[in-house]
């Protein structure tokens, strides 16, 4: 039902039930709010988004209050700036400013509002200043200096079913602190970062390390990115030309190590649909998904699909088959991955990945760092010439670009597993079913006379559930799951340009399908490059294997340090 | 019993005796009508309030009548139970009582989860839902539309209950419960009418200074400060009267026991009350009165923070500065 209110004298038509901020976001009339986040509950913690309702004395927050007829809601006055003013100079008191190194760098929310209502910035003295940087793994730093204790990271975490980011009481205060408990760990999927209003959190090595990869004097500098990058900072040809423009000797598209993992996965599937063992078979090219699994959930381990990720193929390729074919000492190879994802920091070091005693890849940007490195070189892609990827990892199928989105990973292995099942031609290659943004989707595909029941599933709290329910038999029947830690999956991963919410996810989606349906070829193993190499190489199944599959085992707790 | 308790309570015009004055009988009203189909009662007693010990007085001394207004609430409220929601403490010393006189009636005994907070009225539903670390919930909606697990909850004081209890068998005298205490001859809880003032609650009980004296009334943290001249008016919040000798008095002393009490027991959750407060406590530990920023904190705390701790904290600190302090 419609009702009428009035926003600052005009009129809207508002649904009933709708709060005061959405109510005027729709409209497009500017309400401050700065611990509101549309993934999140509405905590109305900051205290910023308030407003006054004619005839009544108190000041409202926008993003609780919900809207009723006839309302008449005023968003500025003299009492509410100095309100929000008071209240920002509050934050600041508690928030140690660095700005120069900070993942919101120019689109600072807090900083922008500083400077609408002529805050003070020092008026107070940093409380937090000494409060410690706590880093996990190798992958996740959190400044508590920074934290305005929103809370919105702990909500965050315990969606995705972690609780890793526990609220404690010190002292008289209640502050924001990893969990001391044995079992709970960082995944380091980065939603944290993405819904930290001030900076508090950032890839470790975000500001300080970016140019590592740049500084490889005697290597030759590979360098490839990920699907879910096209979808934010430019199209694939801009972002080639970026990097060549950055230095690089190689740029390579991981989609085509996704084809790669498409191929293997697919195998898999078919494989134990044959022989009916570790049914059902779970997506692992989520890394966060994978220790999440290793740590808390170690009886699934046998379902993982042991088909490594795109960037680990693609980089294995690298350095074994291409370097081969080039006259390249591998060892001369220094591979780096621009990564939509945090927790690809911490899978390239995963020990069990190593061939030959090398890492396939040697180092990960997230598209945040690949784009924080190209504003230090004054590049602006939108003014690049576009240039095609190289041979011979540079054209994927439609298939390998999909994998950015939530449900790409499914669709891909089953345009592949459905003709090798079948040995027929699979002529309609979109399954919609396991597209969008739905937390958990799920289908039944039919393969000749049977049906297969899949599901998709993205954020993690999700899958978790879901699992829990598979233990206690409440779900079962299924052949293939996909799990991607991050909403909407790796188009909305942690290393992705921010903000981030539901609507951006859905347009970055989009692009991905629209570079698919573009595409010639959109099966993974029709791919000119998988079938060349599969001939060329992997008849050596020890090579074969080596470079496309790894294992899998129960862990324990990954280091979490003070800085 | 009396034949409508809602008309009762009207023509008493018996207010909420948490500190809010709420018409008790609106508040019955909105839970009684509102649509569900189960609905919830709860009377707390959880007393965080510094210095006042009414609760506890009434819990000794009258638990029949107590129990006699949360049984009055069963009957009047459709399809409901009862919390009895108590302060450790009291749930020790008086529970096997209260058991006894609530047997064969819907009515479950609740040990209080933490401190202040924890007998602000959202925060006793999360404690009855088992939250682990509970919070106050924002309002509306509020519990007489969507209190413990959604359901229409009222929630009222041991007092108003008491007074509930005493309506429903004819023997309500209009009496309120006062905790006297501070530098006075005879601390202790009276009863006495609800329309005494300050002054002569003093006189009548005997305790009325001799010497030069401010009073904090309402509570001994949230009160606010009245002067000598100033005590023609009855007492505001839960009742509580607190004197003290002005020479004796360290001001800025009595500030940092208020800043102590608010540091712990604030949930932290808002920056108003997190941040402010911390502040106030700052400058009061330098022991120079920034008025400047501390009424811009003031301003904050009142207007802008989640919940009433928030927004009556400063009343206690402007009333001591504006008066006291000067």
């Amino acid at each position: 039902m419609k009702i009428q209110i009035s926003i600052d004298g005009k009129k809207i038509k508002v649904d009933n039930g709708k709060t005061i901020l959405q109510a005027a976001e729709e409209n497009g009339i500017e309400i401050p709010a700065l611990c509101y986040h549309s993934d999140l509950s509405v905590r109305a913690s900051c205290r910023i988004c308030v407003i006054q309702i004619k005839g009544k004395k108190e000041l409202y927050p926008s993003c609780s209050t919900k809207v009723y007829s006839g309302m008449e809601v005023i968003t500025d006055s003299p009492e509410i700036r100095k309100a929000r003013k008071i209240n920002l100079e509050l934050l600041f008191s508690q928030h140690k400013e660095e700005c120069s190194d900070c993942v919101w760098y120019d689109k600072c929310n807090l900083l922008e509002l500083s400077e609408k209502y002529n805050v003070k910035i020092d008026r107070f003295k940093d409380r937090k200043s000494k409060y410690p940087v706590y880093q996990f793994g190798n992958a996740i730093q959190f400044d508590s200096s920074k934290c305005i204790d929103c809370r919105n990271c702990v909500e965050v975490c315990h969606e995705q079913g972690v609780d890793f980011l526990e609220i404690k009481e010190k002292g008289s205060l209640f502050q924001v602190l990893p969990s001391k408990k044995k079992n709970i760990d960082c995944i380091y999927c980065g939603q944290c970062l993405i819904h930290c209003p001030v900076g508090a959190f950032e890839a470790v090595g975000e500001f300080e390390d970016i140019e590592k990869p740049l500084k490889q004097k005697d290597k030759i500098v590979v360098f490839q990115f990920a699907p879910a990058i096209r979808s934010t900072i430019g199209t694939t040809g801009q972002i080639v030309a970026g990097l060549k423009k950055l230095g690089a000797d190689k740029v390579f598209d991981t989609c085509v190590g996704a084809d790669f993992t498409t191929t293997s996965e697919a195998e898999e599937v078919v494989e134990r649909i044959k022989s009916n063992k570790n049914l059902p078979i779970l997506t692992s090219c989520c890394p966060s998904w994978v220790k999440f699994l290793e740590q808390r959930f170690p009886e699934f381990i046998p379902n993982i699909s042991t088909t490594r990720s795109p960037q680990t193929i693609l980089g294995g390729l690298i350095k074994t088959y291409w370097a081969e074919k080039q006259g390249i000492d591998p060892k001369k190879i220094f591979v780096v991955s621009i990564m939509p994802c945090i927790a690809k920091k911490f899978e390239i070091a995963r020990p069990e990945l190593r061939i030959s005693g090398m890492d396939p890849v040697d180092y990960v940007l997230t598209t945040r760092e690949f784009e924080r490195l190209l504003v230090r070189r004054k590049i602006d892609l939108t003014k690049l010439k576009p240039q095609k990827a190289d041979d011979i990892f540079g054209k994927p199928s439609g298939a390998g670009v999909i994998y950015g989105a939530t449900g790409g990973v499914m669709e891909s292995a089953f345009r592949t597993a459905y003709e090798k099942l079948t040995n027929k031609k699979l002529n309609n290659v979109e399954f919609k079913q396991v597209r969008g943004m739905q937390g958990v989707k799920e289908a039944k595909i039919k393969i000749g006379s049977k049906c297969k029941k899949i599901a998709v599933i993205n954020g993690l709290g999700l899958a978790k559930k879901f699992l829990q329910e598979i233990k206690s038999g409440k779900r079962k029947g299924y052949t293939c799951i996909e799990v991607m830690a991050c909403s909407g999956g790796c188009i909305g991963g942690g290393g992705q340009p921010m903000p981030i919410d539901d609507e951006i996810r859905e347009s970055r989606i989009k692009t991905l399908y629209q570079i698919d349906e573009k595409k010639k070829i959109r099966k993974a193993h029709e791919n000119p490059v998988v079938k060349k190499v599969y001939k060329e190489f992997f008849k050596d199944k020890k090579i074969a294997h080596e470079v496309l599959h790894t294992s899998y085992s129960k862990k324990t707790k990954g280091l979490v340090k003070i800085i | 019993m009396a034949g409508n308790i809602i008309e009762e309570l009207k023509k008493y015009n018996l207010l909420g005796r948490s500190g809010s004055f709420f018409p008790t009988a609106l508040k019955w009203e909105l839970v009684k009508n509102c649509k569900a189909s189960k609905r919830y009662i709860i009377c707390n007693g959880s007393e965080g309030e510094p210095k006042s010990l009414k609760d506890k007085f009434i819990l000794q001394n009258y638990p029949e009548a107590v129990i006699q207004g949360v049984k009055t609430a069963l009957k009047t409220i459709d399809n409901s139970s009862a919390f009895i929601y108590l302060r450790k403490d009291y749930y020790k010393e008086f529970g096997n009582k209260l058991k006894r006189l609530s047997k064969g009636f819907p009515i479950e005994l609740i040990r209080k989860k933490g401190n202040y907070l924890g007998g602000e009225e959202t925060v006793i539903c999360e404690v009855i839902e088992g939250s682990k670390r509970p919070e106050p919930r924002i309002k509306p909606p509020f519990p007489s539309e969507s209190g413990l697990w959604g359901y229409p909850t009222l929630v009222n004081n041991v007092e108003t209950f008491y007074c509930v209890g005493k309506i429903s068998q004819g023997e309500y005298e209009k009496t309120r419960f006062y905790t006297i205490t501070g530098d006075v001859k005879k601390q202790g809880v009276y009863e006495l009418p609800e329309d005494y003032t300050v002054k002569r609650i003093l006189k009548q009980t005997g305790n009325y200074p001799d010497f030069d004296f401010f009073v904090q009334s309402g509570g001994g943290a949230m009160g606010e400060i009245l002067l000598e001249k100033e005590l023609n008016k009855q007492v505001q919040g839960i009742g509580c009267i607190v004197v003290f000798n002005a020479k004796k008095t360290n001001p800025i002393a009595l500030m940092k026991e208020w800043t102590t009490f608010f540091l712990a027991e604030n949930c932290d959750k808002c920056t108003p009350c997190r941040e402010g407060i911390y502040r106030i406590d700052e400058i009061i530990k330098k022991g120079r009165i920034d008025k400047q920023t501390l009424n811009d904190i003031f301003l904050v705390l009142e207007k802008t923070s989640l919940c009433p701790l928030g927004a009556n904290a400063s009343l206690p600190f402007k009333t001591l500065i504006k008066k006291v302090i000067k």
